[in-house]
Protein backbone atom coordinates (compact mmCIF):
# COMPACT_ATOMS: atom_id res chain seq x y z
CA UNK A 1 0.00 0.00 0.00
CA UNK A 2 1.23 3.55 -1.35
CA UNK A 3 1.78 5.80 1.66
CA UNK A 4 -0.75 8.62 0.47
CA UNK A 5 -3.45 5.78 0.90
CA UNK A 6 -2.33 4.78 4.57
CA UNK A 7 -2.52 8.23 5.16
CA UNK A 8 -6.09 8.76 3.53
CA UNK A 9 -7.46 5.94 5.74
CA UNK A 10 -5.64 7.00 9.14
CA UNK A 11 -6.93 10.04 8.47
CA UNK A 12 -10.39 8.91 8.04
CA UNK A 13 -9.99 7.03 11.16
CA UNK A 14 -8.93 9.78 13.01
CA UNK A 15 -12.10 11.53 13.96
CA UNK A 16 -14.76 9.88 16.65
CA UNK A 17 -17.54 11.02 14.36
CA UNK A 18 -16.77 9.53 11.38
CA UNK A 19 -16.10 6.12 13.36
CA UNK A 20 -19.70 6.88 14.34
CA UNK A 21 -20.65 7.15 10.62
CA UNK A 22 -18.52 3.58 9.94
CA UNK A 23 -20.40 1.66 12.90
CA UNK A 24 -23.67 3.15 11.56
CA UNK A 25 -23.19 2.24 8.30
CA UNK A 26 -22.39 -1.23 9.15
CA UNK A 27 -25.56 -1.62 10.36
CA UNK A 28 -27.74 -0.74 7.34
CA UNK A 29 -26.00 -0.18 4.15
CA UNK A 30 -27.18 2.05 1.32
CA UNK A 31 -28.32 5.65 3.47
CA UNK A 32 -28.89 9.05 2.21
CA UNK A 33 -27.28 11.86 3.76
CA UNK A 34 -30.84 12.71 4.88
CA UNK A 35 -31.35 8.99 6.81
CA UNK A 36 -27.58 9.32 7.98
CA UNK A 37 -27.97 12.58 9.52
CA UNK A 38 -31.82 11.69 11.02
CA UNK A 39 -30.01 8.29 12.72
CA UNK A 40 -27.31 10.84 14.62
CA UNK A 41 -30.05 12.24 16.44
CA UNK A 42 -32.26 8.75 17.31
CA UNK A 43 -28.55 7.32 18.06
CA UNK A 44 -28.14 9.48 20.92
CA UNK A 45 -29.96 13.05 20.69
CA UNK A 46 -27.26 15.06 19.00
CA UNK A 47 -28.00 16.34 15.72
CA UNK A 48 -25.01 16.78 13.16
CA UNK A 49 -25.67 19.39 10.67
CA UNK A 50 -26.02 17.79 7.25
CA UNK A 51 -22.36 20.17 6.12
CA UNK A 52 -20.60 17.81 8.86
CA UNK A 53 -21.99 15.18 7.69
CA UNK A 54 -21.58 15.73 4.40
CA UNK A 55 -18.15 16.24 5.11
CA UNK A 56 -16.86 13.66 6.96
CA UNK A 57 -19.25 11.06 4.22
CA UNK A 58 -16.24 12.62 1.20
CA UNK A 59 -13.36 11.83 3.70
CA UNK A 60 -14.50 8.46 4.41
CA UNK A 61 -15.09 8.42 0.46
CA UNK A 62 -11.87 9.64 -0.27
CA UNK A 63 -10.56 6.54 2.02
CA UNK A 64 -12.41 4.24 -0.13
CA UNK A 65 -14.63 3.34 3.07
CA UNK A 66 -17.71 4.25 1.30
CA UNK A 67 -19.12 3.26 -1.75
CA UNK A 68 -21.98 5.41 -3.24
CA UNK A 69 -25.08 3.98 -5.61
CA UNK A 70 -28.44 5.46 -6.88
CA UNK A 71 -31.22 4.66 -4.97
CA UNK A 72 -33.79 6.30 -7.83
CA UNK A 73 -32.18 9.87 -7.80
CA UNK A 74 -30.95 9.37 -4.03
CA UNK A 75 -27.13 9.32 -3.46
CA UNK A 76 -27.05 5.89 -1.01
CA UNK A 77 -23.77 5.05 0.74
CA UNK A 78 -22.47 1.68 2.11
CA UNK A 79 -19.56 1.19 4.22
CA UNK A 80 -16.80 -0.76 2.39
CA UNK A 81 -14.19 -2.45 4.10
CA UNK A 82 -11.40 -3.49 2.09
CA UNK A 83 -7.83 -5.42 3.09
CA UNK A 84 -5.75 -2.86 2.47
CA UNK A 85 -8.26 -0.84 5.13
CA UNK A 86 -7.64 -3.59 7.91
CA UNK A 87 -4.52 -3.41 6.88
CA UNK A 88 -3.71 0.05 7.69
CA UNK A 89 -5.81 0.21 10.81
CA UNK A 90 -3.61 -2.57 12.06
CA UNK A 91 0.00 -0.98 10.71
CA UNK A 92 1.64 -1.10 14.16
CA UNK A 93 1.00 -5.09 14.06
CA UNK A 94 4.05 -5.89 12.32
CA UNK A 95 5.99 -4.39 15.74
CA UNK A 96 4.11 -7.16 17.99
CA UNK A 97 6.62 -9.62 17.49
CA UNK A 98 9.36 -8.03 16.72
CA UNK A 99 11.17 -7.70 19.96
CA UNK A 100 10.54 -4.16 20.04
CA UNK A 101 7.77 -3.44 21.81
CA UNK A 102 7.77 -2.85 25.61
CA UNK B 1 -50.48 35.54 12.33
CA UNK B 2 -50.84 32.22 11.58
CA UNK B 3 -49.66 29.86 8.38
CA UNK B 4 -52.58 29.66 5.79
CA UNK B 5 -51.15 28.38 3.10
CA UNK B 6 -47.50 26.05 2.52
CA UNK B 7 -46.48 24.89 -0.98
CA UNK B 8 -45.01 21.88 -2.62
CA UNK B 9 -43.62 21.88 -6.16
CA UNK B 10 -45.10 19.80 -8.28
CA UNK B 11 -43.58 18.67 -11.51
CA UNK B 12 -47.85 17.85 -12.94
CA UNK B 13 -50.33 19.67 -11.01
CA UNK B 14 -53.27 17.00 -12.17
CA UNK B 15 -51.13 14.02 -11.80
CA UNK B 16 -50.30 15.46 -8.41
CA UNK B 17 -53.89 15.81 -7.96
CA UNK B 18 -54.69 12.71 -8.09
CA UNK B 19 -51.42 11.43 -5.82
CA UNK B 20 -52.56 14.05 -3.14
CA UNK B 21 -56.14 13.03 -2.52
CA UNK B 22 -56.82 9.46 -4.22
CA UNK B 23 -53.91 7.92 -2.34
CA UNK B 24 -52.73 10.57 0.52
CA UNK B 25 -56.60 11.34 1.45
CA UNK B 26 -56.29 15.11 0.94
CA UNK B 27 -59.11 17.37 -0.20
CA UNK B 28 -59.09 19.29 -2.82
CA UNK B 29 -60.02 23.42 -1.51
CA UNK B 30 -59.27 25.69 -4.02
CA UNK B 31 -59.18 24.75 -7.51
CA UNK B 32 -58.57 28.01 -9.53
CA UNK B 33 -57.93 28.60 -13.15
CA UNK B 34 -55.04 30.59 -13.85
CA UNK B 35 -54.07 30.37 -17.10
CA UNK B 36 -51.77 27.54 -18.13
CA UNK B 37 -52.05 26.48 -14.58
CA UNK B 38 -54.56 26.37 -11.45
CA UNK B 39 -54.44 27.38 -8.32
CA UNK B 40 -54.29 23.97 -6.64
CA UNK B 41 -54.74 23.56 -3.03
CA UNK B 42 -55.31 20.37 -0.60
CA UNK B 43 -56.14 19.98 2.69
CA UNK B 44 -56.07 17.34 5.28
CA UNK B 45 -59.65 16.13 5.94
CA UNK B 46 -58.57 15.94 9.68
CA UNK B 47 -58.47 19.82 9.64
CA UNK B 48 -60.44 21.23 6.82
CA UNK B 49 -60.27 24.86 8.22
CA UNK B 50 -56.43 24.49 8.54
CA UNK B 51 -53.21 25.44 6.44
CA UNK B 52 -53.52 24.55 2.53
CA UNK B 53 -50.72 22.85 0.25
CA UNK B 54 -50.35 24.38 -2.45
CA UNK B 55 -49.37 21.74 -5.47
CA UNK B 56 -47.46 25.02 -7.11
CA UNK B 57 -46.03 24.23 -10.82
CA UNK B 58 -42.25 23.63 -10.82
CA UNK B 59 -41.64 25.70 -14.14
CA UNK B 60 -39.56 28.32 -12.69
CA UNK B 61 -35.76 27.20 -13.13
CA UNK B 62 -34.70 27.71 -9.77
CA UNK B 63 -37.38 24.65 -9.28
CA UNK B 64 -35.57 21.77 -10.88
CA UNK B 65 -31.62 22.40 -9.52
CA UNK B 66 -33.57 22.36 -5.96
CA UNK B 67 -35.51 20.03 -6.21
CA UNK B 68 -32.88 17.68 -7.27
CA UNK B 69 -30.54 18.86 -5.00
CA UNK B 70 -32.87 17.60 -2.04
CA UNK B 71 -33.90 14.37 -4.15
CA UNK B 72 -30.40 13.71 -4.14
CA UNK B 73 -29.27 13.81 -0.61
CA UNK B 74 -32.75 12.10 0.18
CA UNK B 75 -34.14 15.27 1.86
CA UNK B 76 -38.20 15.38 2.17
CA UNK B 77 -39.36 18.49 1.02
CA UNK B 78 -42.08 18.59 3.13
CA UNK B 79 -43.17 16.72 6.13
CA UNK B 80 -46.97 15.61 7.16
CA UNK B 81 -47.58 14.05 10.57
CA UNK B 82 -49.79 10.79 11.60
CA UNK B 83 -51.29 9.29 13.88
CA UNK B 84 -50.01 5.51 12.94
CA UNK B 85 -46.90 5.64 11.07
CA UNK B 86 -46.89 1.62 10.21
CA UNK B 87 -50.19 1.52 9.28
CA UNK B 88 -49.82 4.49 7.25
CA UNK B 89 -46.96 2.75 5.75
CA UNK B 90 -48.94 -0.60 4.87
CA UNK B 91 -51.49 1.36 3.27
CA UNK B 92 -49.10 3.79 1.34
CA UNK B 93 -47.46 0.76 0.03
CA UNK B 94 -50.61 -1.23 -0.98
CA UNK B 95 -51.77 1.84 -3.21
CA UNK B 96 -48.30 1.93 -5.45
CA UNK B 97 -46.36 4.37 -2.86
CA UNK B 98 -42.75 4.31 -2.89
CA UNK B 99 -40.43 4.20 0.39
CA UNK B 100 -36.98 5.30 0.16
CA UNK B 101 -37.10 5.40 4.31
CA UNK B 102 -38.63 2.75 6.21
CA UNK B 103 -40.20 3.71 9.41
CA UNK B 104 -37.22 4.40 12.22
CA UNK B 105 -36.46 6.33 15.14
CA UNK B 106 -35.21 9.65 15.32
CA UNK B 107 -35.64 11.15 18.80
CA UNK B 108 -39.03 12.73 19.52
CA UNK B 109 -41.00 11.01 16.36
CA UNK B 110 -40.73 7.92 14.13
CA UNK B 111 -40.20 8.62 10.43
CA UNK B 112 -40.47 7.26 7.19
CA UNK B 113 -40.13 8.94 3.98
CA UNK B 114 -41.69 8.56 0.12
CA UNK B 115 -41.61 9.81 -3.18
CA UNK B 116 -44.63 11.66 -4.16
CA UNK B 117 -44.16 10.96 -8.16
CA UNK B 118 -43.71 14.48 -8.81
CA UNK B 119 -40.53 14.84 -7.78
CA UNK B 120 -40.18 15.40 -4.25
CA UNK B 121 -39.57 13.17 -1.05
CA UNK B 122 -41.98 13.46 1.29
CA UNK B 123 -41.83 13.01 4.99
CA UNK B 124 -44.25 11.24 7.60
CA UNK B 125 -44.12 11.55 11.49
CA UNK B 126 -45.48 10.44 14.57
CA UNK B 127 -44.81 11.91 17.57
CA UNK B 128 -43.19 9.13 20.14
CA UNK B 129 -45.01 10.98 22.80
CA UNK B 130 -48.83 10.38 21.70
CA UNK B 131 -50.05 13.74 23.54
CA UNK B 132 -48.47 15.77 20.82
Amino acid sequence: MKDEQLDLILKALSDSTRRRIIDHLSMKPAQSLFEVCAASVAEDGTALSRQTVSQHLAVLEKAGLIETTWKGRTKAHSLRVTKDHIAAATWLVKYQQSGKNP
Amino acid sequence: MKIRVTNVFVDNQDKAEVFYTDVLGFTVKNNIPLGEHRWLTVVSNKDPGGPELLLEPSDHPAVKPYKDALVSDGIPAHSFQVGDLDAERKRLGELGGEFTVEPMEAGPVRMAVFDDTCGNLIQLIQMVDSSQ
